[in-house]
């Protein structure tokens, strides 16, 4: 009796075993830029796979980037690049750091929609964001002081209008808000702010803001964020790819990983990435993914 | 043979047991007290002492060159913190005194738990309603821009100061001697003399205290000013102006600094300032107290 109850017991135990193994999960975090796209990517891939579990959380690239260093997520979501610094830390840590670009998103200049300012060259953009800039008659609009509305310094998307667009500081007055989602609700109800969220956010937010259309310089031609071909060949100015960051050790160590990463990057994951509203790798993007050789 | 006494030794037993409660409770402040300093010196070795304290900006992942100035984030915790109690403190008082003189015995009850539940609702709540009912509102009544700025996060750290100012006042109050009253009454004073001459100065030290503690909260209020008070590192120079709190910037920044930069460890140089200043409004309004719960006995 005694021997049954003890085998049964150290059954039950194994096959407990057994399922948290099966249901191990995969940790993906960082960017908020991309926490809908990954979600929406993980999501039909668990529907694909109902055994697999992925959790999805933002917190920012730079929130992403260290804890993948410090082993606290299996993948990193990071809307710029992975920076020397963070590479040595990975190193030291014992990572092999790889970023992989998944999609490509154009970063949208956004303002109310009854703001009459509809274009804008690079450097206008970089010079109201550096504070040079601080009204709106300055270029083309009425005589109202600009409210400038950007993300907090833990975004990639921070980062990357930092160093691409301004080439500088930002302005001290900038709001700096937590997300892109509130930027786009600051923009709402201020007729004369402005912000840069995103292409994949233009989708969900309707007519409630809308996109100026961005030249290289003043005297070029004016393009739109919302036109596919004019963001995959390279016209409009201000595109940037979406990395995941991974240790290279992993992706043949941890099957999971590597299947993920293969989903998001096959047809289907690239079908979902343009139903999110951001693009599909192409062009210089996608010759930097295939350069990887990762053999998908 | 003599008896052993058990009950001593359970005695014995659960008094070691409260004083290990309480140690531990020290301990752990006095651990994480360490920590924050002996992170923060790290930082003093590389940045001086005086950038920290008398310059204004802080951008430490600056284009050209990082700096390191907390004035800018100081003033934006004071100018919250005093509008914030500059509508806690006459509401919170005013609704104290009603609660304990002139609420019925039945209304008292219904609502108590409901200035409880005040303390409830989750600051990123609060900041959400900040960004999305009170700015706008603001905006339109003022005619601004924007309504993310130092009056909505004021507003609304105020609501999350109210039900410890509230409770304590109240508790103040009623402790004041039945006799006092009495004797007033007896004097010939009326009910509002009674209150305002008798009551509420026997109370003062009590809803000083009480407003102490409520103003703790507000300066280490996270969330909610970051969400809503617009969260820029400029100098105010009015209300109407964002602020970017000391609390708001370590939350935003920690997160996702490299450890051990220069910036890791400024970061709780930062934490250092918050954490004395806290301390000190905490410990006044301990020895307040104290001082009026040892001269009623």
């Amino acid at each position: 009796m005694k021997v049954k109850t003890i085998i049964s017991l150290i059954l039950t135990l194994f096959a407990g075993v057994t399922i948290l193994q099966s249901q191990q999960m995969l940790k993906v975090k960082g960017s908020d830029t991309m926490v809908n796209l990954v979600q929406a990517l993980a999501e039909s891939y668990m529907e694909k796979y109902p055994e697999k579990v992925i959790s999805v959380s933002g917190g920012g690239s730079g929130t992403g980037i260290a804890s993948i260093i410090n082993r606290q997520c299996d993948i990193a979501n990071s809307s710029r690049e992975i920076k020397t610094k963070e590479v040595f830390q990975a190193k030291q840590n014992g990572l092999d750091p790889l970023q992989i670009p998944i999609a490509i998103d154009a970063l949208a200049i956004v303002v109310n929609p009854n703001n009459p300012v509809k274009k804008l060259t690079v450097e206008e953009v970089g010079a109201i964001y550096a504070g040079k800039i601080k009204n709106w008659k300055e270029v083309g609009g009425p005589n109202k002081p600009i409210t400038l509305y950007g993300r907090q310094p833990n975004s990639g998307t921070y980062d990357f209008m930092k160093d691409v667009v301004i080439k500088g500081d930002y302005s001290k007055e900038m709001r700096e808000m937590n997300g892109t989602s509130q930027i786009v609700e600051a923009l709402k109800t201020d007729i004369s702010g402005i912000g840069y969220v995103g292409v994949g956010y233009l989708r969900d937010a309707g007519n409630e803001i809308s996109p100026v259309e961005i030249a290289r310089k003043k005297g070029e031609k004016y393009y739109d964020p919302l036109n596919v071909q004019d963001v995959l060949n390279g016209n409009y100015p201000i595109t940037r790819a979406l990395y995941q960051i991974v240790d290279k050790k992993q992706i043949n160590k941890n099957k999971e990983v590597k299947n993920f990463l293969k989903f998001e990057l096959s047809e289907d994951g690239q079908k979902i990435v343009e139903e999110m509203g951001f693009y599909r790798l192409a062009g210089k993007y996608l010759e930097m993914k295939n350069k990887l050789g990762l053999g998908f | 043979m003599k008896k052993i006494n058990f009950n001593k030794i359970e005695d014995k037993i659960l008094e070691f047991l409260f004083f290990l409660s309480g140690f531990f409770v020290i301990l752990a402040l006095s651990g994480i007290f360490l920590l924050v300093l002996k992170t923060a010196l790290q930082a003093l070795k590389n940045i001086p002492i005086s950038e920290f304290l008398f310059k204004f900006y802080w951008n430490p992942t600056s284009y050209t060159k990082p700096t390191y100035g907390m004035l800018s984030m100081i003033m934006g915790t004071f100018i919250i913190t005093f509008f914030a109690l500059l509508f806690a403190i006459p509401i919170g008082i005013a609704s104290a005194i009603f609660i304990s003189e002139i609420a019925s015995h039945k209304f008292k009850e219904f609502i108590k738990p409901i200035i409880e539940l005040l303390a409830a609702i989750p600051s990123v709540v609060l900041g959400f309603f900040g960004i999305v009912v009170l700015g706008p509102y603001l905006a339109k009544i003022f005619n601004l821009n924007t309504g993310l700025n130092a009056l909505n996060g004021s507003i609304l750290v105020s609501i999350i100061a109210l039900p410890t100012i509230i409770s304590i006042s109240e508790d103040a109050l009623n402790r004041v001697p039945k006799s006092y009253e009495e004797a007033s009454y007896a004097l010939g004073a009326t009910k509002f003399q009674t209150l305002l001459k008798i009551k509420i100065p026997s109370a003062m030290s009590g809803i000083i205290s009480g407003c102490l503690l409520g103003m703790g909260r507000i300066i280490g209020e996270t969330m909610t000013v970051l969400m809503a008070a617009g969260c820029a590192a400029s100098i105010p120079k009015s209300i109407f102006d964002p602020v970017r709190p000391m609390t708001a910037t370590i939350a935003i920044e920690l997160g996702e600094v490299a450890f051990n930069t220069d910036h890791y460890y400024a970061l709780f140089v930062v934490g250092l300032v918050l954490f004395i200043i806290t301390f000190i409004i905490n410990l006044i309004a301990d020895m307040i107290l104290y001082k009026y719960q040892h001269s009623r006995r």
